[in-house]
């Protein structure tokens, strides 16, 4: 296996680029760091110097206030760090996430995914493959029993529920950042034509992706309609209050509302009793097993390192392949938010 | 298939019994002969197709995909049915799927030669719901949060029957339980099971929560034995002993049932006798379960016996409508004529007011007792936990401060979380592995130790992670026992995570000595 490039160091607190003292994606506040995406296991607040997108910059400033140290980086461009070029590319993951392409002074590229999926999602850029001599990948659903269906269809399993039972209305746990804005677009892509009515948390930020210029059909806040209105209707909240108090005094015609819950982890059935979810609708905003495999093949990395998640299955299937891997075991990474 | 799956998928997405109770009675209600027959014997587990072991089940994914993958999938997902149907390849419309009664007759029918084919066959045309409902029927363990009782009161309340009939009746039937459903639908008689040597349901106590408030003279109040609760069954000579879920056990103890010498359904206490010629621990009776065949060595060194707490049947007469007081008449009459050795009466304890009797409860005579009963002496015989008749009052937790060693990921509702935490104590400057826990936590509790335990894993084995040594846990346990098994010389009864006390410092948990003492304390 091929030894770290001198000008980069890897340790279980993360990726730093040694030259210019930045890190990628940190767990604690440093004086300056490279942000993949917005969510908050991997941007935080109180960085130094950040470099992110736009949109993620905007994310940032949204949840943690201005941003004084802020270099925006459009995707394509470069910025030399250090003697480093770094550029940022399309992650498919949420709205302006991005992989980190690294060319050190020795011409070794190292390609950092952050988190990422190649399905469709009509509220972000697809992912861009970015060939590369080692890719670092996430395994947050590295496991061939995690297997993403097409998540129109899982939508409209949800609506079909709901339909059935129109005295109750259709809660769906969902991400305040990301994946409450894609099932928005889902919701819309498959006809559903009432307004979507959101719990106060995700107010801000859908706001933020219309002014980032993502199409969303029209919302409301459920605080600004009486809850019998809201029989028959679709409810976003985020997951926390699937369980709270809140949810129970949405209508239910006695049964209280359908809970549902968009999340890749939805595809095993103990992760949706845990939430005591009564429709699991496998929506992720991660890559499955097969997109990730698929992903590794199709870049064809000299070395790969895993992340976060269940690296052993990826190492293992790395090993049958031939393809030299090692997993970094980063701390700091929640992979249980999807 | 497809109507089964879907109830073993609604099942599994509910925790609340009425929810479980309306979908199983919808099931029933709108489920042809012989299917929902055949649902029920799933359900309460008097399902057995011997051909379909877990063992071939796996051997059948691992020839398909690559073995280590499908261990790591297992081990995540925590399910081998789940696993095997989230793996399993999809394939196009071809053969149609089995309904539920032709699936089971062909894996009824299947020698252990012909299973693999014929279930790779059957898999093949069932989507992944259908997948998981094939697997767990053939293993014979659906796991969906379901009682053999709960199904059986969905199937009194979904045609208007007496639970308690349906209990009496089930026993003597097997599935698909035609002269049942005839009987729920009104086309037939009540089946009946008098003159068989069948399980009887057991009456259950509630924990008493307000010792104050019980009026001692109306009940009887005797010894909560440390055992395993048994029906003794004899009926024209056949003899039989039903633990609490109505399997039967009788082959384990072939030293008890000679004694057995009556006809008659009697409810007691098994349990075996320690050297010295008193009770022995749980663990010693946990040796001779499940077993098929019993050493002479095993017989001798602990022999079976029960302690007796109620008669149900007297010959063929049934005596579960009598008040206790009479029952326990004739009890002891029936006990007397038995032999002394293998079955004897468990004492009735005099108390003369609340504070005495807490005294009692908190240092019983021996080490083989949970705390104290307390029943009407009114009370009839019913079956189930029927509030207000017959109590149950636990002596106090025992607790030591160990530390965390290894986490294991758990099954079921915890699978994919580090829920088995096997935790130790200090002996000469080193730790020893005294016990394993896995539950006693709350869901937050359980996220929490997760976290932690993945922040501070330094080696992992499988599914098992070592981790730093510097977590304490307050466990309480109902006892602890010597044990050759463990490294420390002990074995706890029961332990449960009490607390969780980040604020100790790991060197100040307790020594084996500390908790070996309390074994001595409690003998």
């Amino acid at each position: 296996m091929d030894a770290v490039p001198g000008w980069l160091e890897v340790t279980r607190a993360g990726l730093r680029l040694r030259q210019a003292d930045v890190w990628l994606d940190p767990a604690r506040p440093v004086p300056r760091a490279i942000i993949t995406h917005g969510h908050a296991d991997h941007a935080r607040g109180g960085h130094g110097e950040v470099w992110a997108t736009p949109e993620t910059l905007a994310i940032m400033a949204a949840r943690y206030g201005p941003q004084p140290g802020a270099h925006a980086l459009v995707p394509g461009a470069t910025a030399d760090l250090g003697g480093v070029g770094v550029s940022l590319h399309p992650a498919g993951h949420v709205l302006g996430s991005a992989q980190v392409r690294l060319e050190g002074p020795d011409g070794t590229v190292v390609v950092v995914s952050g988190d990422y999926k190649r399905a469709p999602d009509p509220t972000c850029a697809p992912f861009e493959p970015v060939p590369c001599d080692i890719f670092v990948t996430e395994a947050t659903f590295a496991l061939p029993v995690f297997r993403h269906p097409d998540a129109r269809e899982e939508v409209l399993r949800a609506l079909a529920a709901l339909r059935v039972q129109p005295e109750r209305c259709l809660l769906v746990g969902a991400y305040a950042l990301g994946k409450a804005q894609r099932v928005l677009a889902l919701l819309a892509a498959v006809g559903w034509a009432r307004p979507v009515f959101l719990h106060g948390a995700l107010l801000r930020l859908t706001a933020l992706y219309r002014e980032l210029g993502i199409s969303l059909p029209e919302t409301r806040a459920v605080a600004d309609v009486p809850r019998e209105a809201l029989a028959g209707e679709v409810v976003l909240a985020p997951p926390s209050a699937l369980a709270d108090r809140w949810s129970r005094r949405l209508p239910g015609g006695g049964q209280g509302p359908i809970l549902a819950m968009a999340s890749g982890w939805m595809r095993v059935r103990a992760r949706a009793r845990q939430r005591g979810v009564e429709l699991p609708l496998v929506i992720s905003d991660h890559a499955d097993w097969d997109e990730l495999t698929a992903t590794i093949r199709e870049l064809g990395p000299r070395e790969v390192w895993v992340t976060h998640g269940r690296e052993d299955a990826l190492l293992h299937w790395c090993a049958l392949e031939r393809v030299p891997a090692r997993a970094l075991h980063l701390v700091g990474r929640d992979d249980e938010d999807d | 298939m497809e109507r089964f799956a879907s109830l073993l998928d609604a099942l599994g997405r509910t925790s609340q019994r009425n929810a479980k109770l309306g979908l199983i009675g919808a099931y029933l209600a709108a489920t042809p002969d012989p299917c929902r027959g055949w649902a029920m014997a799933a359900l309460t587990g008097e399902l057995r197709l011997a051909a379909v072991r877990p063992q071939l089940v796996r051997k059948l994914i691992e020839a398909r995909m690559d073995p280590t993958l499908f261990r790591l999938s297992y081990d995540y997902v925590g399910d081998l049915a789940e696993t095997v149907a989230l793996l399993w390849p999809d394939s196009g419309p071809g053969a149609a799927a089995p309904s539920l009664s032709e699936a089971v007759a062909r894996l009824q029918s299947l020698s252990r030669a012909e299973a693999p084919a014929v279930l790779a066959g059957m898999l093949g045309t069932l989507d992944v719901s259908g997948r998981f409902a094939l697997v767990k029927l053939a293993t014979g363990a659906l796991r969906v949060g379901v009682s053999a009782r709960l199904a059986r009161v969905a199937l009194a309340e979904a045609f208007g029957l007496d639970v308690g009939e349906v209990e009496e009746v089930w026993h003597g039937l097997s599935p698909p339980y035609l002269p049942l459903f005839r009987w729920a639908e009104g086309r037939g008689p009540r089946p009946d099971a008098a003159g068989q040597p069948v399980f009887r349901p057991f009456m259950l106590a509630h924990p008493l929560e307000d010792p104050g408030r019980i009026a001692l003279a109306d009940h009887l109040v005797e010894w909560k034995w440390d055992g395993i609760r048994v029906m003794a069954v004899v009926s024209g000579g056949e003899r039989r002993l039903y633990s609490r879920d109505g399997n039967d056990i009788s082959e384990a103890f072939p030293d008890l049932l000679p004694a057995l010498a009556q006809d008659m359904v009697l409810d007691g206490e098994l349990l075996v006798r320690a050297p010295g010629g008193g009770v022995g621990s749980f663990h010693q009776l946990q040796q001779r379960l499940n077993r098929r065949t019993v050493s002479q060595a095993l017989l001798e060194a602990a022999p079976a016996f029960i302690r007796a707490y109620d008669l149900l049947f007297e010959g063929q007469t049934d005596l579960r409508a009598l008040p206790l007081a009479e029952r326990r008449h004739r009890l002891e009459r029936m006990v007397a004529g038995l032999a002394p050795g293998r079955i004897d009466l468990s004492p009735r304890l005099e108390a003369a007011d609340a504070s005495r009797l807490d005294a009692l409860r908190r240092a019983p005579p021996d080490p083989g007792i949970e705390g104290l009963m307390l029943k009407r002496l009114d009370s009839p015989y019913v079956a189930g936990r029927v509030t207000g008749l017959w109590w149950k009052w636990k002596k106090d937790p025992l607790t030591a401060d160990c530390v965390l060693m290894y986490a294991q990921r758990g099954h079921g509702r915890r699978s994919s979380f580090y829920s088995d935490f096997t935790f130790g104590a200090w002996a000469d400057g080193t730790l020893l592995p005294v016990g394993k826990a896995y539950f006693g936590f709350t869901d937050a509790e359980l996220a929490w130790l997760d976290r932690w335990v993945r922040a501070h894993t330094i080696a992992r084995f499988g599914p098992v992670r070592e981790v730093e040594k510097r977590l304490v846990l307050e466990i309480a346990f109902d006892s602890v026992a010597p044990s050759g098994r463990h490294k420390s010389g002990l074995a706890m009864r029961f332990p449960r995570i009490a607390r969780i006390r980040a604020d100790k410092p790991a060197e100040e948990a307790d020594t084996v000595a500390a908790i070996a003492a309390l074994a001595q304390a409690g003998r």
